[in-house]
């Protein structure tokens, strides 16, 4: 092996433990997470419309988890991840088409989107509530 | 001179090195728009059912207006989901045999479970 091609075994870099945390990269992680754990849930609500269709006592397997406790985080938590989502999916249909990418504007939206999603979770679920 | 080493042809096409061009970009974005009315719609019908019996779910999703707006919601939302999903698998998943079994998995799945919710649906409002 050449000198040149011989490992060097120096530090690699980012140094994930002691990077400093920035609010676009976490807000870019957490588009991706929440855009997973939607899919996921995608799966859940598919499987809950088919057992709708199916019988009573197979239904009602549903309706105990969704009106349980652990049940009502779920949907708060379904409810955060689709808003986040959609606020931030608006963000980047902006940045595709040009728009916002100053670093100030890059992150005055982030924060806008964070409260509006968070907003919008509470709405939601009050709205939803009246509707019933 | 034209220094863009592609012939004019492929520039013509424009479909690059994977040879499907813009499509799931174009698609990408395309489904993300049309989910936004549809996922503030059932994001706020998903607290108004979730805590309906049988009878109210059902009676809900057979009326026309949800029938169509479901149907709409569910084929949309998992094209889009499985859009997203390809990109990451794509970013994180370096093997092209894996990458490919994966890709695959998920478009598989995404259509079973949708087909199959689309016929709920169908299934509910015809009443069968």
């Amino acid at each position: 092996m050449s000198v040149a091609n011989r490992p060097v075994h120096r530090p690699l870099s980012p140094h994930l433990q002691v990077y400093k945390w920035q609010l676009t990269s976490v807000l870019s992680i957490l588009h991706r997470a929440t855009g997973i754990a939607l899919s996921v849930g995608a799966l859940y609500l598919a499987t809950w419309v088919i057992y709708a269709a199916a019988n009573p006592t197979a239904y009602a397997l549903f309706q105990g988890f969704n009106t349980s406790i652990l049940g009502r985080i779920v949907l708060g938590g379904w409810l955060f991840c689709a808003f986040y989502h959609l606020c931030n999916g608006i963000r980047h249909l902006f940045w595709d088409a040009g728009y916002g990418f100053e670093l100030k504007d890059a992150y005055r939206s982030g924060w806008i989107v964070v409260a509006v999603a968070l907003i919008a979770t509470v709405v939601s679920w009050i709205v939803g509530l009246r509707l019933v | 001179m034209n220094s863009d080493l592609r012939t004019p042809l492929a520039r013509a096409r424009g479909l690059g090195s994977a040879r499907e061009g813009v499509h799931h970009w174009w698609a990408q974005r395309l489904t993300a728009i049309a989910l936004i009315p549809l996922v503030v719609w059932f994001a706020i019908s998903l607290v108004m059912m979730s805590g309906a019996d049988y009878g109210a779910v059902r009676a809900w999703i057979g009326s026309p207006v949800v029938m169509v707006l479901l149907i709409l919601t569910i084929a949309i939302g998992l094209h889009h989901g499985q859009l997203g999903l390809q990109v990451v698998i794509e970013d994180y998943v370096h093997g092209d045999g894996s990458k490919l079994a994966l890709i695959v998995a998920v478009r598989f799945i995404a259509v079973l479970f949708g087909l199959a919710a689309v016929v709920a649906v169908l299934r509910i409002g015809f009443g069968s």
